[in-house]
Parts: structure tokens; C-alpha cells; sequence
């Protein structure tokens, strides 16, 4: 079998070399040549000048991560908590929406969120004061949040449901209160699903170019937009938009590095994670 | 990883979703086809028929007409439709730049296609700029495009524009005189006008009081939150040129520097920057103010009363959007077919009468309602004319300066390069920290 | 009390994402002249009747579709077949193999966006041909679709015992005819997972597509296009049907679902007793 199943995967070789790896080198030609093609570090001297967005794209990344880690867990634990039945149809409910383009449900913000939006008029209905919404970073976390904490509270849950209940009784009948069994043994046997969690949010997150047109105004430049303007956007110049896109890729692969390292070595069964 | 967010039975629901939306959109599609009668799909015999009743012979003759003609012809009822040729034009124009066939006006590319008998697949753009990356940067095969006067001679410098044959655009002899030999395409070997304007603002006298005659009201803290402005480098940085005087078309460093400087002073007061949503959120009251072009006064002031144009004492940007068809056209024959369509006066008047800009064609404002074209906002007299600039083509430096300093616009300020740095270090420390206190650990243990 | 406050979390969680989906339905039934986001005037489907008419929508849906279900199809075969070669191979190649198989899932989609933008934008000035379209749609899709293939195919390969394909073969079962016969039905299971994985990213892909289509228009294409002007209430129609096509769906399955593990409980009642 071992000889002859190998060539199967032949195809599939040529086809990532071509796909996968020749564009990242791609990229990184684009990164350190200019337009004529001759060698230059400009480019990436130049990603320097960013580097605002890049600060400000992380920061809402990761305050988005750490709030819809915040809302994802608890709920997590409640459907992991419920019978086998009711799990089934929460887990759906929270994988629903995903079915509606998102373009459109974070369309459906903007309506929502307008100084004249149904939010704001029901308020005003209310005789409550309006509150100014759209176009704030607190909105571009909003559309993080809303858009990727399913991402989130599915591997937690996946995790907490394959909790044994008797670890945490052993834990209960041996003194612990709640805190401490949340704490040290909940918590800690909960990490692969954080760690899957906050990646699977962060990463989409620091790079969308959509959620921040749409409900930031365009003036909180994130690091998508910046690739995005580069590329098909009002400032064409692909050579520096290689280059961000590789500063982006070498942070976001340290960060996973990071992250890997609290999973203690579960990922490495599920097939290898890159670091 | 992902793998945990989607379980079986999800993937059964949506296979089944799809297979359910599948069956009624096909027929739906075929249908169009059999509704006219002419049911004998893709026989040969069939287009034979219909060419004697293609009434309008179009340039290039009926080459492949078998293949999809059923469908083309049956696009209309009328029978003086012309059979589907199995050539689809890609047309990339404007947001909001053709009559669509809403209130009332003609779907224009729908009457090219009965007219001709070649489909059109008409995709939009929201600035020169974005025009100019999708052209070059995003592979796309377009056969015509409407870029504006500094774009097409940037285009034209670049060899990225094929010349017209206009034996097949006969129609371009009602393009006035004055629009005939431009600056930005001497001679008009390249393009044929559409459509010309000038920039003003559009404001809601609902909340604003005043009579705005300045581009320094877009600088008035009364309207903070409700400013718009463009979403893209030249016509941005154009107003606050205005306001310091200088040339739209400048190439000194320091001037640039300085409209950047003035706009980035403006930006905590606006609220977003935008383009083809102007539309919506000047209606819904959701801005108060903003620029745009005048053309679009035949949307925003007839559809709203409180909403008004003016054009500041400053002068403006005067601008020529104009036809062209890229050197990359696989169907230049047919694209210059789309053009002397769109030149046709009878369609300009129709086009133009809903998409409100001005046509340069005096021969088209008969078929077009009167008051619009007595209208100054749709044709400003000379006195506002002489106070207008238009973009040339800028040098490769100063547009990249330009790009750049939008960019920082945008971001609000320069960034110091070793934030960066800092970031990407700050990351690798925590890294290595945390594989060197595992190590240490593991170390412990076995120990 | 805990319970309540667990029960008012919940729903509090649930209609934060359920109150955009909410507007977009009640808003494709808005029967408005001007299509306003969000000024009600009355109850209408119109809006529904247009969406069957608009000849722009229905081709970017189709394209959708096509582009879906040939992607789906060409990298679940191409994905089980890798995912049977990788299995078969010795720790480093496969260590090699999986990393490059999970570098799509990690890097950020526009990264992957504009390198394969850069990547067919230069072959065609190498090679000619005439643009990006539906073959380059193909091909990123296809991309992006094969580790997700990959990953569900091999734990079921792992599962698998690997003495059977040669006790197949010892039997005198010819290799072709053993991996039908054995290995496949196997294995079913992670292939159909993959086959509709690969189907619903594909349906659902914005970022990729952006970068690598040309002129060719999907649907999540030209919903962005709208977006940039206002979006026809004919969009929030159509996902509306398709919502409600997905919710029908789940609940038949959900109900079915729990009526077989009904079942099976009463049988497992039984055989114990």
C-alpha cells in the first residue's frame, strides 16, 4: 500500500507548489523589487511609515478577541452544560448566521447603528438620549465581534462538552469551591479551545478590509484596507502592498507561535501546526 | 482547525439548500429563452430566421448568432431585436452613471443588447484611482471604460489605450466642437466624452441655515459628525487646494504637504469618507454636508427638497469623464459599437436625463427634459466655468507623494518606523521568553 | 437564580447576532419607492417579485453555484487522494505536507487573495490568455478548499485499521477495486464532511474572490458593489429565502436526527436488558 498510495498525493504537491508556495514567493519578490523589477528595500523601509495601522489594527484586534472571548465563553459553558438535545439546537442557533453573506449582515449594522438608525430612533422614541455610533472604533469592534465570535464559541464548546464531569466532582468532593474549580481544572482543560478560539478570531480580524469601510468611515485605516488600497484600491502600487502583506504574515505567524505554546501539545496530534 | 464550526448535519442541510435553489433559478435563466416563442435552442436553423428580422445590422455581421440566439432574441418581444451574437462587452463605468431602467428612464445597456444583440456585463467603479488598479494590477479584460480626463491621458501615456476606429463610431459627429480635440487626448484619438461636470457641495438646508458659498464649511466645527468627504487622493486633496489657493495641478512638495496638513486638521470633524454612498446618507439625513459631483444633483436635489448644490466662490474642479477602450479589448469591434450607441443622441438625451450630468452634446439636449437643461447646475454658465481647473496627469513623484500622504490622511499621521519595529520585537521577545521558560521547566521536571 | 441569569445571558447573546438578521428580513418586505433602510412603509413583496426579474442577480448566483460545486468537487477527490498519500508517508515528509497544508488556514484570506492575484496576473503576462475570470476562480477556490478536505479526510484514515486494505489484497482483491471496496466506504464519512465544507466556504467567499475574479461576478461580488452605493432590498429578499431555506432544513434534520437517537437509546434499552 505504502509505495503506491504516495504518488496519490502527487497532485495534490504540484498543485500547492503552484498555488500556495510560488505566490508567497510572489509575494515576496513584489515585496523587495520596485516597479522596473530591480532589487530594493524601500518597500519594506517603507511599511515602517504605517506603522499606526498596523498599532491600531492590532489593538482593535485583539480587544475584539478579549470581548468575544469575554461573551463567547459563558455561553459556551451554558450549551455545554445542557442536555444532548438542546446542545444540538444551540450549537445550530449560534452557527446560523453565518449562513447570511456577511457583507450583508454587517450592512445591516450600519443600519442599525446610524446617528438616524433604528437603534438611535428607538432611543429617541424612548426619550433617551441618542448616542453616537457609526463610525467609531467601537463600532469596527462591534462588526469584529459580531462577525467572528461564532469562531469562538464553537471550539470552546467543542472542548467543554468533552470535559469529563467526574474530573470536576473529584475536584468538588476534594474541597474546591466553584472559583477554584473554574480556575484549575475547568480553565486549564478548556486551553485547546481557547487557543483555537482566539486565533480563529484574531487573525480575521486583524486583517479584514470590509468591517472597517463599512461601519469605521474609512478613516480607521486597518491594516486590509491598507493592502486593499495597494492593490485594487486608490493608491496602486503592489510592491508595497507585498510588502505589508508580509509584515502582516510575519506578525501574525509570531503571534501563533505564541499561542501554540500554551496548548500543550494537543495540536501537534491533530496534524502539526505550522510553528 | 475550522473543522470544529461546521458538523455533519449542517453540511446535509446546506447541499440540500443549494440543490433546492438550483432547480428554480435554472429554468428561470433557460425560461428566458422559451418565452419568446422561439423555442429551438441552439439549432442552426433557427438563426437563420432571425437574421432577416434583425432589422438593425450591426458592424461584424452575425458570426456565431446559432449558438445562444434563441435567448438573445427573445430578450424583447419586440421583433426588431437583434440575435444574440455570443459576445459579452465588459463594461466598467461609475456607480450611478447609466439609466438603469428605474423611474422611468430606459435600461440602456438592456437596449444595446436588443438593439445588437451583444450582451453587456456592466461592473462599476468608485474612483479614476480604483479604475486604474483593477485595469493594470487586477487582470480584468474590460472593453470600455469611462475614466475622467486625467486618468485617460495617464492611460494614454502608458499605452494602455487602443486608438478608436471611428468609421464605426459615426455618431462621434454630434460631439461638440469644443469637446473634440482635448487637452487630455489631443486630437481624440483615444476617447469620446460621455459626460462633463464640475465638483460642488451638497448640503441640507434642514440643519444648516446658512447659505454655504465657501469649501470652508467643510472645515466648520457647527457640522462636526456630519461632514462627508471624497474617498479618494485628487478630488480630496482638489477642495483644500482651493481653500489655500493653489493649483489643482501642482508639483511643488510643500504645497501637497500643505493641503495634507489641511485635511488632516479637518478629519476629526468628518464623519466618514465615502463615495457612491453620499447618496444614501444625504438623504437619510445621516450627513449634512458634502462634495460631489454636480451631476448627481439630478438624484440628490430631485429626490429630496431640503438638499441643495452650490458651487463655492473658490472655483472647482471641471471635469470630462470620456469612452475609451483598453489596448487589452478582445472585442473592440463590438465596444466601439457601445460607444456610438451611447453617442447616439437620442439615447444620450435618455441616459442623461437620468444620470444628470452634462452631455456634450448639444444635438441630445432635444430629447431631454427642458428644465434640466436650462438648469445651471447641469450646465454652469461661463462665469463658473472661468473659476474651474481641471486635473492633468501628475508626475510619477508627486503622485506617489500624493498616494502617500492620502494614505496619512486616512491613518491620521505619519507613523515613527520603529513602532514597528517595536511591535514585531515585542512579539518575538514574548516568543522566545515563553520557549525558553518551557525549556526551563521541562528541564525541572525531569530533573 | 443562577439559572435565570444563565437563561437572560443567552438570550441577550442571541440577539446580538440575530437583531441585523432581523432588519434585513423585516427590510426586504418594506414596501418603499425609494428602498430606504430605514423608514417602514408598509408590508410588501414586491422586492421578492423583482428579485426573480433581475437578470444580474440570478447570473451572479449561478456563477456562484457553478464555481461551488466544481470546486467542491475537484478538491474533495484531489484532497482524498492527498490525504491517503500523506497518511502512507514516514514522519518528516508528513510533517512537511501538513504544514503546507494548514499554511492556507492560518494565513490571514487577503494575504492569500493578493498573492493568487499576483500569482495568475503574472501568468497571463507570461503567457498570454485573456484574463482573470472563472478559471482563476477556480483554481483559488480549489485552494483554499483542499486543506479543509484534508483535514476532515485523514483522522478518519487514522481510525481506520490499516490491516484491512492488505487483507483486501492478500484476498486477491485487485488495489482499485480493494480501495472502492475497503478504504472508501471507510472513510465516507470525513469525505462527505469535506465534500460540504469545501462547498459552503466556496458559497460563502468575499475576500478571495475580490482579488482573483476580473470581471466576473459572484454573488457576495456584487453584493459588495451594492454596498458601496445602497444595497437593493432584492438582496435582503433572496438571503431571506435562503435563510429560511437553511432554517427549514435544520429543523427536519434536528427532529429526525432526535427521533433516531430515540430509537437507538429504546435498542440500546433493550439489548441491555
Amino acid at each position: 500500500m505504502k509505495s503506491e498510495s504516495k504518488l496519490l498525493s502527487a497532485p495534490y504537491t504540484v498543485w500547492m507548489t503552484v498555488f500556495i508556495v510560488l505566490p508567497m514567493l510572489l509575494v515576496g519578490y513584489f515585496a523587495f523589487t520596485d516597479k522596473s523589477g530591480s532589487f530594493t528595500l524601500e518597500n519594506i523601509l517603507n511599511v515602517g511609515q504605517y506603522s499606526n495601522v498596523f498599532l491600531r489594527s492590532i489593538w482593535l484586534g485583539a480587544v475584539a478577541t478579549v470581548v468575544s472571548l469575554g461573551l463567547g465563553y459563558p455561553l459556551a459553558y451554558i450549551i455545554a452544560k445542557m442536555n444532548a438535545r438542546r446542545q444540538n439546537v444551540m450549537v445550530m442557533l449560534v452557527m446560523l448566521p453565518m449562513w447570511m453573506n456577511f457583507l450583508l449582515r454587517t450592512y445591516a449594522w450600519m443600519t442599525l447603528l446610524e446617528d438616524n438608525g433604528l437603534i438611535n430612533s428607538a432611543l429617541a422614541a424612548l426619550g433617551l438620549p441618542r448616542i453616537h455610533m457609526i463610525n467609531t472604533a467601537g463600532a469596527v469592534v462591534l462588526g469584529m465581534v459580531y462577525n467572528y465570535i461564532p469562531y469562538m464559541i464553537l471550539p470552546l464548546y467543542s472542548v467543554l462538552t468533552k470535559i469529563d464531569k467526574s474530573v470536576i466532582e473529584a475536584a468538588q468532593d476534594l474541597g474546591a469551591n466553584d472559583r477554584e474549580v473554574f480556575l484549575k481544572v475547568i480553565m486549564p482543560l478548556s486551553m485547546p479551545g481557547i487557543i483555537s478560539g482566539v486565533t480563529m478570531v484574531f487573525v480575521p480580524a486583524v486583517s479584514t478590509f470590509i468591517i472597517s469601510k463599512m461601519l469605521g468611515g474609512g478613516g480607521n485605516l486597518l491594516i486590509g484596507d491598507l493592502i486593499d488600497m495597494q492593490f485594487l484600491g486608490s493608491a496602486y502600487n503592489p510592491n508595497l502592498g507585498s510588502a505589508v502583506s508580509l509584515v502582516l504574515m510575519v506578525i501574525i505567524l509570531i503571534c501563533m507561535g505564541i499561542m501554540n505554546q500554551f496548548d500543550d501539545g494537543e495540536a501537534a496530534e491533530g496534524g502539526g501546526m505550522l510553528i | 482547525m475550522k473543522k470544529y464550526h461546521l458538523n455533519c448535519n449542517l453540511f446535509m442541510v446546506v447541499c440540500l439548500t443549494l440543490c433546492l435553489w438550483l432547480a428554480p433559478v435554472q429554468p428561470l435563466l433557460a425560461g428566458e429563452a422559451a418565452s419568446g416563442g422561439f423555442a429551438v435552442q441552439g439549432s442552426k436553423a433557427a438563426s437563420g430566421g432571425f437574421v432577416a428580422q434583425g432589422s438593425k445590422a450591426t458592424p461584424g455581421g452575425f458570426v456565431g448568432a446559432g449558438k445562444q440566439a434563441a435567448s438573445g432574441a427573445a430578450a424583447s418581444a419586440e421583433n426588431t431585436a437583434a440575435p444574440d451574437r455570443g459576445v459579452t462587452i465588459n463594461v466598467y463605468n461609475w456607480g450611478e452613471y447609466i439609466a438603469n431602467g428605474t423611474d422611468g428612464s430606459p435600461d440602456v445597456n438592456e437596449e444595446f443588447t436588443r438593439r445588437t444583440g451583444i450582451r453587456v456585463n456592466y461592473t462599476t467603479f468608485d474612483s479614476n484611482e480604483a479604475l486604474y488598479s483593477k485595469l493594470v494590477g487586477g487582470g480584468a479584460d474590460y472593453d470600455v471604460i469611462i475614466p475622467s480626463d486625467y486618468m485617460v491621458s495617464k492611460l494614454i501615456d502608458e499605452n494602455m489605450l487602443a486608438e478608436l476606429d471611428f468609421s464605426n463610431i459615426p455618431n462621434f459627429r454630434y460631439i461638440d466642437e469644443r469637446f473634440q480635440d482635448p487637452d487630455y487626448d489631443p486630437g481624440s484619438r483615444y476617447s469620446v466624452p460621455y459626460t462633463w461636470g464640475v465638483v460642488g457641495l451638497f448640503y441640507n438646508t434642514d440643519y444648516i441655515e446658512e447659505e454655504i458659498t465657501s469649501w470652508s464649511a467643510l472645515w466648520d466645527d457647527r457640522y462636526a459628525g456630519k461632514i462627508l468627504m471624497f474617498d479618494n487622493p485628487r478630488d480630496s486633496f482638489a477642495i483644500a487646494q482651493l481653500l489655500l489657493g493653489q493649483s489643482l495641478n501642482t508639483t511643488d512638495e510643500n504645497d501637497w504637504a500643505e493641503a495634507a496638513a489641511l485635511l488632516k486638521q479637518q478629519k476629526p470633524l468628518v464623519q466618514a469618507y465615502v463615495m457612491d454612498r453620499i447618496f444614501d446618507k444625504m438623504e437619510s439625513s445621516e450627513a449634512w454636508i458634502a462634495p460631489y459631483y454636480s451631476g448627481d444633483a439630478a438624484i440628490l436635489v430631485e429626490n429630496s427638497d431640503s438638499i441643495r448644490f452650490v458651487v463655492p466662490e473658490e472655483g472647482t474642479n471641471y471635469f470630462v469623464d470620456a469612452m475609451c477602450i483598453p489596448a487589452t479589448s478582445s472585442h473592440k469591434e463590438e465596444a466601439e459599437a457601445y460607444i456610438n450607441f451611447l453617442c447616439d443622441p437620442e439615447i444620450a438625451g435618455a441616459n442623461m436625463n437620468y444620470v444628470g450630468y452634462s452631455t456634450p452634446e448639444s444635438a441630445a439636449k432635444e430629447y431631454m427634459d427642458e428644465e434640466m437643461v436650462e438648469n445651471p447646475v447641469y450646465y454652469p454658465d461661463e462665469e463658473i466655468l472661468e473659476r474651474t481647473e481641471v486635473f492633468v496627469n501628475l508626475p510619477e513623484s508627486t503622485s506617489k507623494l500624493v498616494d502617500h500622504l492620502w494614505a496619512e490622511v486616512k491613518m491620521g499621521g505619519p507613523g515613527e518606523s520603529m513602532v514597528l519595529v517595536a511591535i514585531i520585537l515585542g512579539f518575538l521577545a514574548v516568543y522566545i521568553a515563553i520557549l525558553v521558560y518551557k525549556r526551563q521547566k521541562r528541564k525541572r521536571e525531569l530533573t | 437564580m443562577k439559572k435565570a441569569g444563565a437563561r437572560i445571558y443567552t438570550f441577550l447573546i442571541f440577539l446580538f447576532l440575530y437583531a441585523p438578521i432581523l432588519v434585513l428580513i423585516v427590510f426586504s418586505f418594506n414596501d418603499s419607492e425609494t428602498a430606504s433602510r430605514t423608514v417602514w412603509g408598509g408590508f410588501s413583496l414586491r422586492w421578492y417579485r423583482k428579485l426573480f426579474e433581475d437578470r444580474l442577480i440570478l447570473e451572479a448566483l449561478c456563477n456562484t453555484l457553478l464555481i461551488a460545486v466544481v470546486s467542491a468537487a475537484a478538491s474533495t477527490v484531489l484532497g482524498t487522494m492527498a490525504a491517503i498519500g500523506i497518511n502512507s508517508m514516514k514522519r518528516l515528509p508528513r510533517r512537511v505536507m501538513m504544514n503546507i497544508t494548514n499554511f492556507p488556514m492560518v494565513n490571514p484570506e487577503i494575504v492569500t487573495g493578493v498573492s493568487l492575484m499576483l500569482l495568475f496576473v503574472s501568468a497571463v503576462r507570461l503567457f498570454g490568455g485573456r484574463s482573470l475570470g472563472m478559471g482563476s476562480l477556480f483554481a483559488a477556490h480549489i485552494t483554499f478548499c483542499l486543506p479543509y478536505v484534508i483535514l476532515s479526510v485523514l483522522p478518519k484514515l487514522r481510525q481506520m485499521d490499516p490491516n484491512l486494505y492488505e487483507a483486501a489484497q492478500d484476498l486477491g482483491c485487485p488495489p482499485v477495486k480493494a480501495f472502492f471496496k475497503v478504504v472508501l466506504p471507510e472513510i465516507m464519512p470525513g469525505v462527505v464532511t469535506g465534500l460540504i465544507m469545501a462547498f459552503t466556504l466556496s458559497i460563502d467567499d468575499f475576500v478571495i474572490s475580490y482579488f482573483t475574479s476580473g470581471t466576473t461576478q459572484t454573488l457576495p461580488i456584487y453584493i459588495y458593489s451594492m454596498t458601496r452605493k445602497r444595497i437593493s432590498p432584492e438582496i435582503n429578499a433572496l438571503s431571506t429565502v435562503m435563510f429560511a431555506v437553511v432554517m427549514v432544513l435544520l429543523i427536519i434534520i434536528n427532529a429526525r436526527n432526535a427521533r433516531e437517537r430515540k430509537i437507538e437509546k429504546a435498542q440500546e434499552r433493550h439489548e441491555s436488558v
